[in-house]
This record gives structure tokens, C-alpha cells and sequence, in this order.
């Protein structure tokens, strides 16, 4: 069985409960955690690697809680031709996976710490930030 | 030794291949090398630049006439409508008019695709636009309608004209509400969850003469890749110089009207630009030369970014209501190295204005002038400086 990849968003509230221990332990997933930014302060949000028979239960047991489950399908790529280096999606982007090179002031995008929020897509003025599939 | 220099002599030396041509970044650095009194006698031309979301930016269509002819009444140019109440094939198209079907709002926050800039934009790119035209009819203008597509070559002028642009200094836009809103400034979280600001600072044209000594009506630019002009003083034009903790700074003051050919210009520097919840406008490249002509000239072109200030404006509530007065100021300094602090929360800024392209564009115009391709022009007439002593005023309600 290949592992489901998925995108967790979710408030303060869930950043202090065990969600991983019970996805382990009542559903039986194999859990691998490929990124989590989880801190009690802001929204939290984890990508995870789950490979299990009940993987569809535990994910209905997340939504229950109130966490936003995302299937990760989809991938946000930076059009380089339409980029203008304004720095506008910086202010949003809530993980630093767009950001500013002082003092060169250039904006760069780490694919890596992108969380698939798509905030920048609807932000970035030039349409520069975009989905692809 | 005082630095006196004209015009002329600037423009002999830059035809003789042997002026010095600094960018306003360069200018500080050799300020800090080698003086002022020194840097301002060594340099002849500084050269400034800014890339920005300009709004009261448009173009001037003259389409050529139809057979039979046509005096045209309303006219969309790919959906977008341009004002025609000039002449029979004359039309004015806006950057901030957006295409008929557009949703605006009414599914906030609106996603304003495609406007007048975004036309702008794509008649520069030389790709076809789709004109629509509607007429009533008269004797020597019998025909009704048209259908039809246009490029920029094919239409006999356009002259990109902005009544308002290459703002001297702008706002740093706070929210201190509780919900996000969706402004010209960008998308501003509550509670000061974050903070946007839109000028060059140490590169921007109007920050470095600040008492338009130099920048006048003709002044030639570079404006959106091409050659422009300085056509007057921009709407809006409320030069000032304010004193804060003994400071003098240049407040949001002063705009240019420019103008130029569209058809020598580039996609590169006039980008169409939608801003989530608020609208559509045109990005426009801008640069300006300052000719060294003396030391005082010199001095405020070397002004750095920790020496020019933004005012902090919160537009969740004071901004909309037009409520006067602000939360302070913060250097350019400050709000580019990605923090400032505000009522003693520190906030993370990001600029809407590219520095990247701002800096090509200082480096573009400072390579045509060492070329000996761009010569400077005297103004014809000066604009009112902070002298001057002009307000704003608001709009009298019935
Ligand atoms: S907002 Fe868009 S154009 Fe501006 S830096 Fe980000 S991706 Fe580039
Ligand atoms: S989708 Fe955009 S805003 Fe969201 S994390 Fe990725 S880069 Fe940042």
C-alpha cells in the first residue's frame, strides 16, 4: 500500500494534543512526519506520510477534531518569468518559504517549506505564485 | 570649494563620453568614502529608480478610422472599457477600470484579474487585443458598430499618460482591527500581524530632490523601459518637508504626471497587477537622473535609507474614515531589514516596491547616459516645491 501524503492545518488548541500518538496507536498508521511547524502560540500546520488499512478513519477522527486535512496532490512552483521581485507574498507566506535576501532585497522560494497554504497564490499581484497539479 | 555646475557642461562632458554618472546607491557609498564636497565636484549625474503598482497610469489610443468612418461613443478594449468622449477614434483607457464581467467584490475578497493595466500591459507585449466599439451614427460618421483586433503596431499613436505617479514617499500600512483586510497596500492581518510599505527609500527619484531643484516639466526619464518625459506636477502634488524629533524629512509629498511613447517601451517595466479585495493597476518602471549642479543638490541625493522616514498609517480604521495622524515613523532602514517596531510591538514588513528592479532600472538609465545616448534636459518651468506651501483639500458634501 503506498502512503497517503496530506497537508494538517489546525488551531493553538490541537498544537498541545497527541494527534500522531493516536493516529499510531488507535488506527494503526505507519506515521512518517515529512514537516511540522507546530507551536502553541499560531496555527500549526504538519505534512504527513500515512500508510495504514483504517488511514481513511484516522483522518475522519483529525477532521472531527476540527483540523483542516488536505490531501497533498498538488505542488506551488514560482513563475520566474512573471516574478518581480516586489517581496508582497513574504508578508504572508506563514512558514518563510518565500523570503526576502538581505540586503539584496531579491525574494527567494524554498519549495521545501512550502505548506501549500496558498496564500501567495491569491496575494502574489502579478499572479507569479501557481498551482501546479 | 564650492561645486557649481550647468546643464550644458554636463552635457558636454556626458556627449564627450567623459561624465561621471553615479547610481543615488553608489553616490552614498562614495559620500561616506570620500565627503560630500568631494563626491558632489567628481559627480555629474545620479541616477534613481523605482518599480511600483502606480495607479492614475493610462494610455492614449488613437485607433485610425474605420471605412466607412466612425465616431466611436463607447469602446472596450478585451472587455475593459476606455473613455471615448474625446474624438471619433481617440480613447483613454485606465489602469484601474476592470473588464465588464469582473465580479469585483461581491465575492470578497474579489480576485480583480483583468484591468486597464493588464491591457497596457498586453498592447505593449505587441499581443492582440480585441476592440469593440459602439456608435450612434451621424452624416459623416455613419457606422454603428466594430468588432475587430488590434496590436500595438497597428494603431497610428499611443502615449502612455499618467497623471500620478512615482509617489515621493508613501504610508507603511498597519491593520489595528481584529479581521484582515484587503487594501491598495496589500492584505494586512489584524492587530498589527503584520506591516507593508511601497517606496525604494534610498533610491527613490522624488526622495533625492525633495525641493524639485532639479526635476521640473520636460525633465527626460526613463519611463516603462523607454524614453519619457515629465509632463507636470502629478495630481495629488502636496510637497512638504516635516520636522519630526528634529529631522527634517520629505513627507508623502510629491508626484509626477509622465508621459511617453508606447510603442518604444517594454513589458518588462509596465506589468499588469490585481491586488486581492481592492482592484487592478499598472506597475510601472520609473528612473530619474539629478544632475550634481552643487552641493546641496548633492546632499539630498545621498540621503540614505536610515535618514528617510515612512509614516505608520493604520488602515484598518484611521485610513478609511480619513481620520488624520499616524502611529509614528520608521526608517527605510528599519523597514527594510524586515522588523519595525509600533507601539512597542515588533512587526515584520514586506515591501510591494522592487528593490531588485529598481536598482536595473538606476543601472539602465546610468548605462544610456554613459553611453552618451541620454542627454539631461532644464526644465521649463519648476513645480511647486514645500515652499510652495500647497494642501490637500477634501470633497464639500451637500
Ligand atoms: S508577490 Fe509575486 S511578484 Fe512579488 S515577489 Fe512574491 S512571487 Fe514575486
Ligand atoms: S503556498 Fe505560498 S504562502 Fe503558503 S507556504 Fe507555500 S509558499 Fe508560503
Amino acid at each position: 500500500m503506498s502512503p497517503k501524503r496530506i497537508v494538517l492545518r489546525f488551531g493553538t488548541d490541537i498544537s498541545v494534543k497527541p494527534i500522531v500518538y493516536r493516529l499510531v496507536k488507535d488506527y494503526d498508521l505507519v506515521v512518517n512526519i515529512v514537516k511540522a511547524d507546530v507551536n502553541p502560540q499560531k496555527e500549526g500546520t504538519m505534512i504527513l506520510e500515512v500508510t495504514g488499512d483504517q488511514s481513511e478513519d484516522g483522518l475522519n477522527y483529525l477532521r472531527n477534531l476540527g483540523v483542516s486535512v488536505q490531501n497533498l496532490t498538488q505542488e506551488i512552483v514560482r513563475n520566474d518569468e512573471k516574478c518581480v521581485m516586489c517581496g508582497a507574498c513574504t508578508g504572508v507566506c506563514p512558514t518563510g518559504a518565500l523570503y526576502m535576501e538581505r540586503p539584496s532585497m531579491e525574494v527567494r522560494f524554498d519549495g521545501d517549506q512550502c505548506v501549500f497554504c496558498q496564500l501567495c497564490v491569491k496575494v502574489c499581484p502579478m499572479w507569479a505564485m501557481e498551482v501546479r497539479l | 570649494m564650492s561645486v557649481e555646475k550647468t546643464y550644458a557642461e554636463i552635457n558636454t562632458k556626458i556627449k564627450a563620453g567623459k561624465a561621471i554618472v553615479v547610481t543615488a546607491e553608489e553616490l552614498i557609498t562614495l559620500v561616506e568614502e570620500k565627503g560630500l564636497t568631494k563626491a558632489a565636484q567628481e559627480v555629474d549625474v545620479v541616477t534613481t529608480g523605482t518599480f511600483a503598482p502606480m495607479c492614475s497610469s493610462g494610455a492614449f489610443l488613437s485607433f485610425g478610422h474605420t471605412k466607412p468612418r466612425m465616431k466611436m461613443q463607447k469602446v472596450w478594449l478585451n472587455g475593459v472599457a476606455a473613455y471615448t468622449g474625446i474624438a471619433a477614434v481617440d480613447a483613454y483607457i485606465g489602469a484601474t477600470e476592470m473588464h465588464e464581467d469582473d465580479p469585483l467584490n461581491s465575492n470578497y475578497p474579489g480576485e480583480f484579474r483583468y484591468g486597464g493595466g493588464h491591457v497596457i500591459a498586453d498592447l505593449v507585449a505587441r499581443k492582440p487585443v480585441k476592440l469593440k466599439a459602439l456608435a450612434y451614427g451621424t452624416d459623416c460618421y455613419p457606422r454603428r458598430n466594430l468588432e475587430t483586433t488590434i496590436t500595438l503596431d497597428d494603431i497610428n499613436e499611443a502615449i502612455l499618460f499618467n497623471p500620478r505617479n512615482a509617489y515621493q514617499n508613501y504610508n507603511c500600512a498597519v491593520n489595528l482591527t481584529d479581521r484582515t483586510i484587503y487594501t491598495y497596500m496589500g492584505m494586512i492581518k489584524p492587530h498589527m500581524g503584520n506591516a507593508n510599505y511601497s517606496t525604494a527609500g534610498q533610491l527613490s527619484p522624488l526622495l533625492k530632490d525633495p525641493h524639485f531643484k532639479t526635476i521640473g516639466v520636460g525633465t527626460k526619464i526613463f519611463l516603462g523601459g523607454g524614453i519619457g518625459y515629465v509632463a507636470w506636477n502629478g495630481t495629488q502634488h502636496f510637497p512638504s518637508m516635516i520636522d519630526v524629533e528634529g529631522k527634517e524629512l520629505g513627507s508623502a509629498g510629491g508626484t509626477l504626471a509622465v508621459t511617453g511613447d508606447l510603442k518604444q517601451m517594454s513589458p518588462r517595466w509596465l506589468v499588469g497587477t490585481s491586488y486581492l479585495g481592492y482592484g487592478a493597476t499598472l506597475s510601472v518602471g520609473i528612473g530619474i537622473p539629478i544632475p550634481i549642479l552643487n552641493k546641496e543638490i548633492a546632499r539630498y541625493a545621498a540621503k540614505k535609507d536610515e535618514e528617510l522616514f515612512a509614516p505608520v498609517v493604520d488602515y484598518g480604521e484611521a485610513y478609511p474614515s480619513f481620520t488624520p495622524g499616524n502611529l509614528g515613523y520608521v526608517s527605510y532602514a528599519d523597514l527594510k531589514s524586515g522588523k519595525i517596531t509600533v507601539n512597542g510591538k515588533e512587526i515584520s514588513t514586506a515591501p510591494l516596491s522592487s528593490m531588485p528592479r529598481a536598482r536595473e532600472i538606476a543601472a539602465t538609465l546610468k548605462g544610456w547616459i554613459l553611453k552618451g545616448e541620454f542627454q539631461l534636459t532644464e526644465p521649463v518651468k519648476t513645480l511647486p516645491s514645500p515652499a510652495d506651501g500647497f494642501t490637500a483639500h477634501s470633497i464639500k458634501e451637500d
